[in-house]
């Protein structure tokens, strides 16, 4: 009965097609062929038809040509008698309804009905994409359902939309059955919509669909570097990668089955709970392609089964629902049963190490009154004390296993939690009480999900819920005795003071060739992994995406160069990645994912760099806004000058080290300087640039490199006096190998004596950053650069002892890389021809 | 007729517009066919039959046997290897010379020489390009297309190292043939090698000439009958989906009836834009015609049907019977398998036979020049003939059967990948993961010819009804194809009254037959790679000899079909023929063949003349390899984490 399934999708793709055209030629009329048209906040044009065509569509005349190439890819309706094959022009169909949707949707930006209206939200801007992005990268989400049509009634809405996000997927919604929408069903019963809590209403027509495609697309372009117009990758990386599915409920129309098999091409089934024909031979998606006349109550692990997602969830035995959907639940002050600290009671958490035979597994003590022995809308003080045993477990992981409960409790539907440490602020809705919830099950959350999610350092857990005033004040003394130590603890670490760094390979499911490498002093650009985290994570996985990467022999200790480092990333960046430096921004610099939080950008102009974060909407200097720098920087690739971070690592000493540091810093937007704005201080000053904070220009200050440089002139910036960063690494390649010592002593003795006089090239000749900044630590070279033991003694750093870069190198290079040097111009034409900058 | 027939019509086909045809002829007093000629023969010669019979040399001819060597010592052994290996030899000159003129005509293309035929399909022409490591990017069409040629032409020439166009089989598979010492160097060197070794006192271990069996076929499959596919499809089109007809019926009364008879389509090509002419036309009209309806006999006809659903009027057994409807204005044949009866046959009715080819004349036909520069005005001339001829018909004489089925035809390899996916997931993902789940049991490639020792089309539809019934894929080429086409097999509703239930989901949800064609004899150069792409899809194996695949001649009859036979078996997929090689006079041979190669290429024959016991011994084949891929187990579905995606490959 497939034929059926592909006449209807034939027909709805040839109507979809001709009511595009319509609307398109409606749009024309009113606003002429040259009225732009984009989706907001986008560096990907009309993301689907871009990630399949490549074409940029910018005007609505653009879309002229697009409809044209729907209409070769509408064949004919098979025949009654004698038909030929199917299958592939119903997938053809199903492509050309999708670029119809989305052209569709581009009109209603242009000419109304507006995409965003009431619960509706439209398409996703760069932002949300790529926040959300991360959570389908390291599997906190697993996939996404697209829900078309509506459920019978609400209820049955409900439950499903819960089993959804229990399952920790994202559910998308468009279209209606006779004029009924789920996400209308689901809003009627007082369910909390958006994107914080994975329910996200794109739209009332099923073209709003496109809004779910497009933001697979998008992922594939951002994070698996996919080109554009390649979309046999894209759909590969989505069929592999985004595992995502449709769920039909209610009758299935033409236009509905035209999207299905608009959706197959992606690899994602359609699970439907009437009773339409099905296709179950498998191919095109991994598993079954139609499964049809699902009761309700099965639909959720059907659809899972038939896209192959497994999803692992350990059953909390609380009485609400749990996943990290519900995390981004807000809880008003008037829904509020009971609350803890948030300034207003003292609050903290605290998880400590404990041998196995000092607790007993899934003790939970509760010390003073249980919420239900207070009347509605106390606020209590409150401790929570988890004492964590096992083989492996360290002081290092208690930190880590820390930080987890507050989105492990945040998890909880109808709870709420922000904060760390004793700044902790937590409040049980009034629901979650009426519905069972009580103090213990704070416990039970957190003994469940150690257990589950660390199994390999964790053995045992016990949970102490303290509310008594006097024994919460009493272990909040000891509690921030310990924060204090871990501070220093942490602070001390230096990428000198260990052997081993981590890799965090887990983005590779999305940009296969990029390789984090996380040292103590540089977190894991996401900012969400730091050395700590690394090796924890190894601990608890030792085959997983996080391993230890011997340094090796220092190779450049200016730059970051490690012997050990480079052959690991080559050989895990699939070859694509020959030399990796740790601190240097315009040679050989890390590779990114696309998960970064915020992106540092060399601005020739004003012989420095801008910062930009994920948050920023507007154009910055260098003429494109952070999703299109972000499409350039993300995907795998070296783009020398362009860099991904984490935003803590601004302010690491080891921030671009080997260029001059934070001294090269000339612009950020006021909103990034304000998140960093403790820490960064804290570094200028250790640095002696305490004045630089007044120094970096803003968006207020200046948008054009002209104006930034204006600026700097007039309040004197020190990157005016830094060496020139295009021409810094000019004949000083990194060399790819120490020369190895191959026989005894002879050997040894050259490379020390070579040591002893490399190291002084490289502070008199070799380090292109001028003598007062190594005064203050900087880089490797000379005195260890930690700021906690600021006090150590010029002696050089067991790396600094091999050679770095022998004088014959300076004179002739050795190893020519294939890039040319680096220049302003060169730089704007390697991005130029990366992708072309947008001109709007 | 002037003796009764020893065989009766119904005792000779299946096909009823056959049956009548030949009772027709009869009536008519068509001298002989190849039916009745095959009974008047009687019983054939024991020793030619065994291939034991050595004309090589003047010191013979030698009845050789086990205990009587030939003159010069030549054994039974020497003998039957040395005459198999001069016919698999013969039929790789076939198709490859065929091929040769493609060559020509696409470096006459190339070099804007090539009058009205021009590149028809530059994404194939670039794809071979590519495939054989032509950087084509920054390459004009018809520069690419020279390229391309002298490439090609450098396959036939080559003298040291092995053929390129080996290159595109799967890696384990070539490494088998460099290991056996089977890899051919040029096609025309390699001829010349074949002819050398059978001569007289050269080659007299029969392992040894079987293995140059092998390696001369090698030649043909992966290299000449390789390159003719590829350059049909860039000359003239890469076959997709199309309906047509097949059968006599197809021949129309009020029309004037122009059959093309042979194997190579370049005139035809040409014959099917001039019979669209509107000179043409008026000049049909003119003698009360409605029309010019071109249709083919043999695999002219499969050529043009795969790309342009000109109807089929019937396969090799038939090109006599087609006279025979006595609406035959013209019959126009190039080379192979056109019966050198067809002039006397035609002399009982008012049928023009023509031959085009100069390496192909008969005595009773009427030659035409063709020269490929001059192509569509050489075919408007012939047409004219036809329409010319068209008042000579005596109406008294004509009795066209309405027998004819629809059909879809046109399954090259590039649809095969673009109907499973579409042309953004074009992929064979979907036949394997149909083949490893078990819906479909495997792949049985049911080709050759008909044969007049026989009862034509029987065993081909016989074999061809059980295998799909039993959930197997068949693909076809050749006669068995037009066979299929007859009796109604290639239409996609065969799949949901005749294929087995499994096979039937697979073929509805990709609006397939069960059995589809995939074009002339020359095209099986198509299976080799639809089974190679098969490989490279992956989890079937690394080596064609992995995949669940076999083929079967049912009926073959040809020198070509034989080099067929051996490079499919050289390719790893064991052939099941309808009836032996002639050389079962040799028991090591026979022994070799059917049983030794299997440790040499992972391939063998098998002789079964009974098509209810070849089903059984197919689909037995096809459950061994399964098993040997561990895919008959029952796998549990397995559901991916994160971890599980990482491994998938983006």
């Amino acid at each position: 009965m497939s034929k059926l399934i592909c006449s209807s999708a034939i027909i709805g793709a040839r109507d979809t097609v001709e009511r595009a055209d319509a609307i398109l030629a409606q749009a024309i009329a009113e606003k002429g062929a040259d009225h732009p048209v984009a989706f907001p906040d986008t560096a990907y044009y009309l993301p689907v038809i871009y990630s399949f065509t490549g074409s940029k569509v910018e005007k609505l005349g653009d879309m002229t040509a697009i409809l044209d190439e729907c209409r070769g890819l509408v064949s004919a309706p098979p025949s009654d008698d004698v038909w030929l094959p199917y299958l592939g022009n119903a997938l053809d169909a199903g492509a050309a309804t999708l670029f119809a949707f989305e052209v569709i949707e581009a009109c209603k930006t242009v000419i109304g009905p507006s995409p965003v209206d009431g619960i509706w939200l439209g398409a996703a801007n760069d932002v949300i994409m790529r926040e959300r992005g991360i959570e389908f990268v390291d599997g906190t989400a697993p996939g996404f359902a697209a829900v078309v049509g509506a459920a019978p009634d609400s209820e049955t809405a409900v439950r499903i939309a819960r089993e959804l996000q229990e399952k920790n997927l994202y559910v998308f919604m468009a279209g209606a059955v006779d004029g009924v929408t789920f996400a209308e069903q689901l809003e009627s019963e007082g369910v909390q919509l958006g994107w914080e809590t994975r329910l996200v209403p794109f739209g009332r027509d099923v073209s709003a669909a496109i809004y779910a495609l497009g933001f697979a697309n998008r992922a594939a372009l951002s994070f698996g570097g996919v080109a554009p117009g390649d979309f046999e990758r894209n759909l590969r990386y989505n069929k592999n990668r985004i595992f995502a599915f449709v769920l039909a409920l209610g009758e299935v129309d033409d236009e509905k089955y035209a999207a299905a098999a608009g959706a197959i091409n992606y690899g994602f089934p359609t699970i439907a709970d009437t009773d339409i024909p099905e296709i179950l031979p498998t191919g095109v998606c991994t598993y079954e392609h139609v499964v049809s006349n699902v009761p309700h109550d099965k639909i959720v692990a059907k659809a899972l089964e038939v896209r192959g997602c497994k999803v692992k969830i350990a059953k909390v035995p609380i009485p609400v629902a749990f996943g990290p959907a519900f995390e981004g639940e807000r809880i008003r002050k008037v829904d509020v049963h009971a609350e803890f600290g948030g300034n207003i009671t003292p609050g903290f958490e605290f998880v400590q190490s404990a041998s196995l035979d000092e607790i007993e597994d899934g003790a939970i003590e509760i010390i003073g009154p249980d919420i239900d022995e207070v009347p509605e809308g106390t606020a209590l003080p409150l401790a929570i004390w988890v004492e964590a045993a096992g083989r492996k477990m360290q002081s290092d992981f208690e930190p880590i296993l820390e930080r987890q409960i507050h989105h492990l409790i945040n998890s909880a539907e109808g709870i709420w939690h922000m904060g760390q440490r004793d700044i902790i602020w937590t409040r049980v809705s009034k629901n979650a009480f009426a519905r069972g919830f009580r103090l213990r099950h704070y416990g039970e959350i957190l003994h469940t999900k150690l257990l589950n999610d660390y199994p390999a350092i964790v053995d045992k857990v016990k949970v102490t819920l303290i509310t008594d005033r006097d024994e919460v004040e009493r272990r909040l003394e000891h509690a921030r005795k310990v924060y204090v130590e871990r501070n220093h603890r942490l602070a001390a670490m230096t990428d000198e003071s260990v052997d081993t760094f981590y890799s965090c390979l887990l983005c590779q499911s999305f940009a296969p060739d990029h390789v984090c490498v996380i040292t103590p002093e540089r977190l894991g650009l996401c900012g969400a992994y730091n050395w700590l985290d690394g090796k924890a994570a190894h601990e608890i996985d030792e085959t997983g995406p996080n391993q230890p990467v011997e340094k090796g022999r220092c190779l450049d200790p200016v730059r970051g160069v490690w012997e050990g480092v480079n052959e690991y990333v080559f050989k895990n960046s699939h070859k694509k990645t020959k030399i990796f430096t740790a601190y240097s921004l315009m040679s050989h610099p890390m590779t990114s994912c696309g998960c970064f939080e915020a992106i540092i950008a060399y601005v020739p102009e004003c012989n420095g760099v801008m910062i930009v974060n994920r948050e920023f909407m507007a154009d910055t200097p260098v003429g494109m806004t952070f999703s299109t720098l972000a499409g350039m920087v993300g995907g795998g690739v070296q783009t020398p000058g362009f860099m991904g971070v984490g935003k803590a690592f601004l302010c690491s000493p080891k921030f671009l080290s080997a260029e001059g540091g934070v001294r090269r810093v000339v612009w950020m937007p006021k909103e990034l300087k304000g998140i960093i704005s403790d820490d960064f201080h804290a570094r200028i000053e250790a640095d002696g640039v305490p004045e630089l904070w007044d120094l970096i220009a803003d968006e207020s200050i200046a948008t054009a490199p002209g104006d930034i440089r204006t600026y700097m002139e007039k309040v004197g910036h020190p990157a005016l006096e830094l060496p020139a960063m295009d021409t810094l690494w000019e004949g000083l390649e990194v060399p790819v190998a120490a020369p190895a010592p191959t026989n005894g002593k002879g050997e040894i003795a050259r490379v020390e004596k070579a040591s002893s006089s490399s190291a002084k090239s490289a502070e008199s000749s070799f380090d292109p950053v001028d003598q007062p900044m190594h005064r203050h630590g900087r880089g490797c070279v000379g005195p260890l650069p930690s700021v906690v033991q600021n006090a150590a003694p010029l002696k050089a750093a067991p790396e600094a002892a091999t050679p770095i870069i022998d004088a014959a190198s300076k004179r002739e290079p050795v190893a020519k890389a294939p890039e040319a040097p680096v220049t302003p111009s060169l730089l704007r034409r390697r991005l130029r021809n990366l992708t072309p900058i947008p001109s709007r | 007729m002037a003796e009764e027939r020893q065989r009766s019509p119904r005792e000779i086909a299946v096909d009823e517009a056959s049956i009548a045809m030949l009772e027709k002829a009869d009536a008519d007093g068509v001298e002989n066919d190849a039916f009745s000629r095959a009974d008047e023969q009687g019983k054939p010669c024991v020793f030619g039959t065994d291939g034991v019979c050595c004309r090589i040399c003047h010191m013979g001819p030698c009845k050789i046997s086990e205990y009587a060597p030939g003159v010069c010592g030549a054994t039974v052994d020497t003998v039957a290897a040395r005459n198999l290996l001069r016919q698999v030899a013969a039929g790789t000159s076939a198709h490859s010379d065929h091929a040769r003129h493609l060559v020509h005509l696409l470096a006459d293309v190339a070099q804007g020489r090539g009058g009205h035929y021009r590149i028809s399909d530059e994404t194939r022409l670039r794809a071979a390009a590519r495939l054989w490591g032509i950087e084509e990017h920054d390459l004009e069409t018809l520069e690419c297309a020279g390229r391309l040629a002298e490439l090609f032409t450098e396959e036939f020439r080559l003298q040291d190292g092995s053929l390129k166009t080996l290159e595109l089989a799967p890696k384990p598979r070539q490494a088998v043939w460099k290991r056996a010492e089977i890899a051919p160097s040029g096609i025309d060197r390699t001829i010349v090698e074949a002819m050398h070794r059978t001569n007289m006192g050269v080659d007299h271990d029969y392992r040894n000439l079987i293995k140059g069996a092998l390696k001369v076929a090698i030649a043909d499959g992966w290299g000449g009958s390789m390159i003719a596919t590829t350059i049909s499809d860039i000359l003239f089109g890469t076959p997709k989906p199309v309906k047509s007809r097949a059968n006599l019926g197809v021949l129309e009364a009020d029309m004037v009836n122009v059959l093309v008879h042979g194997h190579e389509p370049a005139l035809t090509e040409m014959l099917v834009v001039a019979s669209h002419d509107p000179e043409i036309r008026a000049a049909a009209a003119a003698v009360g015609a409605k029309g010019v309806n071109l249709a083919g006999i043999c695999c002219t006809a499969n050529e043009v049907l795969m790309r342009h659903g000109v109807p089929v009027a019937g396969n090799f057994l038939q090109q006599e019977l087609a006279i025979v409807t006595g609406a035959v204005e013209l019959m126009v044949t190039d080379v192979q398998c056109c019966m050198a009866s067809l002039p006397e046959v035609a002399k009982c009715y008012h049928t023009k036979i023509l031959t085009s080819n100069p390496l192909a004349r008969n005595d009773g036909a009427e030659a035409v020049h063709f020269e490929p520069e001059q192509g569509l005005k050489c075919a408007k001339e012939i047409l004219r003939k036809a329409i010319a001829n068209y008042p000579h018909r005596d109406p008294k004489k004509v009795a066209i059967p309405n027998q004819q089925k629809p059909l879809v035809a046109g399954f090259s390899n590039e649809t095969i990948f673009e109907m499973l996916g579409g042309r953004f997931r074009r992929s064979f993902r979907p036949l394997n993961d149909a083949i490893i789940t078990g819906r479909v049991r495997g792949v049985c490639a049911v080709v050759g010819c008909t044969n007049a020792r026989g009862k034509m089309d029987e065993y081909i539809l016989t074999l061809t009804q059980e295998l799909i019934a039993r959930n197997v894929l068949v693909l076809q080429t050749g006669c068995a194809a037009v066979a299929c086409g007859k009796a109604g097999f290639l239409t996609p509703e065969t799949a949901l009254e005749m294929a087995g239930p499994t096979l039937r989901e697979v073929c509805e949800a990709v609006g397939i037959p069960p059995v589809l064609h995939m074009g002339s004899c020359v095209d099986n150069s198509r299976l080799l790679m639809a089974v190679t792409y098969i490989v490279e899809e992956g989890g079937l194996g690394a080596d064609l000899s992995e995949a669940p695949v076999i083929g079967a001649a049912p009926e073959w009859m040809s020198e070509k079909a034989i080099a067929i036979g051996h490079y499919f078996v050289a390719s790893g997929v064991d052939v099941v023929l309808g009836h032996p090689f002639h050389t079962m006079g040799s028991k090591n041979v026979t022994k070799l063949l059917c049983g030794e190669l299997e440790s040499i290429v992972g391939a063998k024959f098998h002789y079964i003349s009974n098509p209810a016991r070849a089903v059984e011994v197919i689909c037995e084949h096809l459950e061994k390899k399964r098993n040997a891929l561990g895919i008959n187990k029952q796998v549990e579905r397995k559901l991916l984490d994160m971890k599980d995606r990482r491994e998938l490959h983006v």
